[in-house]
């Protein structure tokens, strides 16, 4: 199924190469990535699902000192994602660094089996994972983006994002099924998680092709760390990285939009993991429209009102509703809202950055975005634990009102138009 | 793997290292061709290979598994649940979860006090957690399916189901106070805080008799040296009754600074004080005076903690000869004794050991094949 949808999909290529008026074939690259997103998601998702009852299993209660440890791995991350930019824009080698990357979370996955209940050991996989991912995702965006053409780009990152959504969404029942079939046979997760991540690395060497540099242009010069610092001095690129990180701010991060959830409805244990689904589910559904609606309205101002069904996730969850009058809307624009922006901002940057140096810039673009997301965490977490879960919604409206008003007078209102 | 499997060469991807562009392209739409994939007949086929050979290893894995934790589980001796019903009345006994490998494995068991190395009687209930007193049992149990759902099962003499409440998370502690009419269970719950991977335990207490429930106790009101304890990212587990069936003694942790303390708590008042640092999983003896817990005694994370005796009336701790690290709330078998489990090592199995409450003596073996002990007077 998967190669004759390909093969198709490659065929169509070359209609979007000689006709990119109507714009808008979705290249065999951007397919391919996305399937390498689909299966790669699968894996991490498999080993996301069982680690909180391998790690009970496991630890007992020393576990319980354990969560401080993720700070540390949030700023390895941050500073793996912007050098793994800057190193595939200056080698032109963004297929070498992703696949590194998707190289890296796949082999760590073996690594549970072998550490056994060691902390440290524990602790270490899951950093090698986590820089595995925060390599990949801006080399990848940076192929994705370099694999369309401009008209298409919020097209091409939707296709992406329904197919990486899709592994999102399969990934923890396959998880669940291997489980209930084996039961405290960890290792069988994590070495079928091994296998799934390694169809995913092979997918990427094989059959997706990185950018060839231009002749006449040398990568290495053009994407010195003082090139990749001057795209800061491009207006409209700092501007949206401005308001990614300020949106980020007064974006609530999913955990907590589901514990809110859960305290008002009151929803059972065993029920809790399956909240997730609703927003993928939406979101794999809307991600495609979405990005065909961005590339033609305008991918700057899709991300802009993207977060007006934040806002109403918000209203929704301080209002009065209860019940699947609360969950159904809720879940459903909470999906709305990461189709509208998610992959539409990745669109909105890509097609305005210089090719030699997407890399670079996308790695900035998400870099702000994550910061401001951390804040956001912590600050959600010190207002719900101070002012309880009611009144840290409300404040996180109000923040996100804010932030969009201000980002409105940044980005302006007729350059919301452009790119 | 991926090394061997790729054909060929990628023609278009030389580096050029001639001329050099002095600054970078302009932003705007100044786009080169897009790329394409490469689907050739030689990478479609390697990967078909590839995929086939991954495919074969998780699957045969997988199945390897299955039967390897099948094996360590039921492929032993062990005493199977035998004809007759396991009851919690009869002569002084040891009630537990039989680790032992074979058909019993994970089943409710009985050994005789005067024996405990002797013949155990098998039953059909399957508990991840037990404890009873005086004609009545709390099971926390595990149902697994494709979506794993845990339970408090309260349980008459006949260990037949009286009463079923879901948990919220994985079950951890379980006790029941000595006239078996309060019940009180700890579970570790995932996510209930911003950093993604961070665990929480919940303590719950249940009057058997009322059917009052108290789901948390961070809705306690809780004081140390007269002063409120604000601190909103509590923690309790641990829970043991004393004999007015009001009084309890449990552990209390703070996330900043990371402390774990000693509470007596007030259940008809829902309050609890802070009495001593440093104080986890107590259990209280059975004439009340003392107080056997796990006291944290070094960062290592193999071996944090070491079985004490806190005297309440005078405040002195005792450590117990046991030196290996015990992660369990220890049972008084009398008391002159404590007993609690540990892994075997290898396997799927745990046994259970008892150690002198007066840190003299040395730890002996009490069960094998064993885990959560409970005694049956």
């Amino acid at each position: 199924m998967y190669l004759s949808s390909s093969r198709s999909q490659d065929t169509a290529t070359g209609i979007g190469r000689t006709g990119p008026r109507t714009g808008a074939a979705i290249t065999g690259n951007v397919i391919a990535l996305g399937l390498v997103s689909l299966v790669t998601d699968i894996s991490s998702e498999m080993v996301t699902a069982v680690m909180p009852v391998y790690l009970v299993a496991g630890l007992g209660l020393s576990i319980l000192q354990f969560g401080f440890l993720d700070g540390l791995y949030s700023g390895v991350t941050v500073f793996l994602r912007l050098a793994g930019g800057h190193i595939a824009d200056r080698f032109a080698a963004r297929k070498t660094v992703a696949a590194t990357g998707y190289g890296l979370s796949a082999v760590s996955k073996l690594g549970f089996p072998a550490v056994g209940a060691s902390v440290p050991g524990i602790g270490t996989l899951l950093a090698v994972d986590r820089a595995g991912k925060g390599l990949r995702t801006a080399p990848r965006d940076a192929l994705i983006s370099l694999s369309s053409t401009p008209e298409a780009q919020g097209r091409a990152f939707g296709v992406h994002r329904a197919l990486d959504t899709v592994g999102a969404f399969t990934g923890p029942l396959i998880a669940f099924m291997i489980l209930s079939a084996v039961a405290t046979a960890y290792d069988a997760v994590f070495v079928v998680s091994f296998c799934v991540g390694m169809v995913g690395l092979l997918m990427m060497v094989l059959f997706v092709r990185d950018r060839p540099t231009p002749a006449g242009e040398s990568a290495r010069t053009a994407a010195s760390w003082r090139a990749g610092a001057r795209l800061l001095r491009d207006a409209p690129f700092r501007r949206l990285c401005l308001c990614a990180a300020l949106l980020g701010v007064a974006t609530v991060s999913d955990a907590f939009v589901y514990l809110v959830l859960q305290r008002k409805l009151d929803i059972a244990a065993h029920w809790f993991p399956l909240l997730p689904l609703g927003t993928t589910g939406t979101y794999l559904l809307l991600a495609i429209p979405a990005g065909r609606l961005a590339d033609r309205w305008g991918r700057r101002r899709m991300f802009l009102a993207g977060h007006a069904a934040l806002g109403g996730v918000y209203m929704l969850l301080a209002g009065p509703f209860d019940g699947l009058a609360l969950l159904v809307p809720t879940l459903m624009l909470h999906g709305v809202f990461y189709a509208m922006t998610d992959g539409v901002l990745m669109a909105a940057a890509g097609a305005g950055l210089p090719p030699a140096l997407r890399t670079s810039g996308l790695a900035v673009l998400q870099t702000g975005q994550a910061a401001g997301r951390f804040v956001s965490s912590v600050a959600f977490g010190a207002a719900w634990t101070r002012w309880g879960p009611e009144r840290a919604v409300v404040w996180s409206g109000a923040a996100l009102a804010c932030a969009v008003a201000v980002s409105l007078v940044v980005m302006g209102g007729a350059r919301l138009r452009g790119r | 793997m991926a090394v061997d499997t790729e054909p060929g060469e990628h023609p278009d991807e030389t580096e050029d290292t001639g001329d050099i562009a002095e600054r970078p392209e302009p932003a705007g739409p100044v786009e080169p061709e897009p790329v394409a994939a490469v689907f050739t007949r030689g990478r479609v086929i390697a990967f078909v290979v590839a995929l086939v050979v991954l495919a074969g290893v998780g699957v045969g894995y997988t199945l390897h598994a299955v039967k390897r934790e099948d094996d360590k589980r039921y492929g032993g001796s062990g005493t199977a649940p035998g004809a007759a019903p396991l009851t919690l009345a009869g002569p002084r006994r040891l009630l537990f979860r039989s680790t032992e490998s074979g058909p019993g494995y994970g089943h409710l068991a009985t050994v005789a006090a005067a024996d405990p190395g002797g013949a155990r009687q098998v039953g059909d209930r399957t508990c991840d957690r037990v404890y009873a007193a005086n004609g009545t049992a709390l099971c926390l149990t595990v149902e697994r399916g494709v979506i794993a759902r845990n339970y408090a099962l309260i349980l008459d003499g006949t260990l037949h189901e009286v009463r079923r409440i879901e948990l919220s998370g994985t079950p951890n502690r379980a006790r029941l106070s000595a006239s078996g009419r309060m019940a009180s269970w700890t579970v570790f719950v995932y996510g209930d805080s911003y950093a993604a991977s961070s665990f929480s335990t919940r303590t719950s207490i249940l009057d058997t008799r009322t059917g009052d429930l108290v789901e948390s106790l961070e809705d306690f009101a809780v004081t140390r040296d007269g002063k409120d304890v604000r601190t909103p990212d509590r923690n309790f587990w641990g829970v043991t009754f004393a004999a007015d069936d009001n009084t309890f003694y449990a552990t209390m942790s703070t996330a900043n600074p990371t402390r774990t303390y000693l509470v007596r708590g007030d259940l008809k008042a829902r309050s609890a004080v802070v009495l001593r640092d440093n104080v986890e999983c107590p259990s209280l003896s059975p004439d009340g005076t003392r107080l056997v817990f796990k006291k944290k005694v070094s960062d290592d994370p193999r071996k944090p903690w070491r079985l004490n005796v806190l005297d309440l009336a005078s405040g002195q701790e005792t450590p117990l000869a046991e030196t290996r690290s015990v992660d369990d709330q220890a049972i008084w078998l009398d008391d002159a004794a404590v007993a609690y489990d540990l892994p075997t090592g290898s396997g799927a199995g745990s046994d259970v050991w008892s150690v002198p409450a007066d840190g003299g003596g040395a730890p002996t073996r009490l069960i094998a094949g064993a885990f959560s002990p409970a005694p049956l007077r």
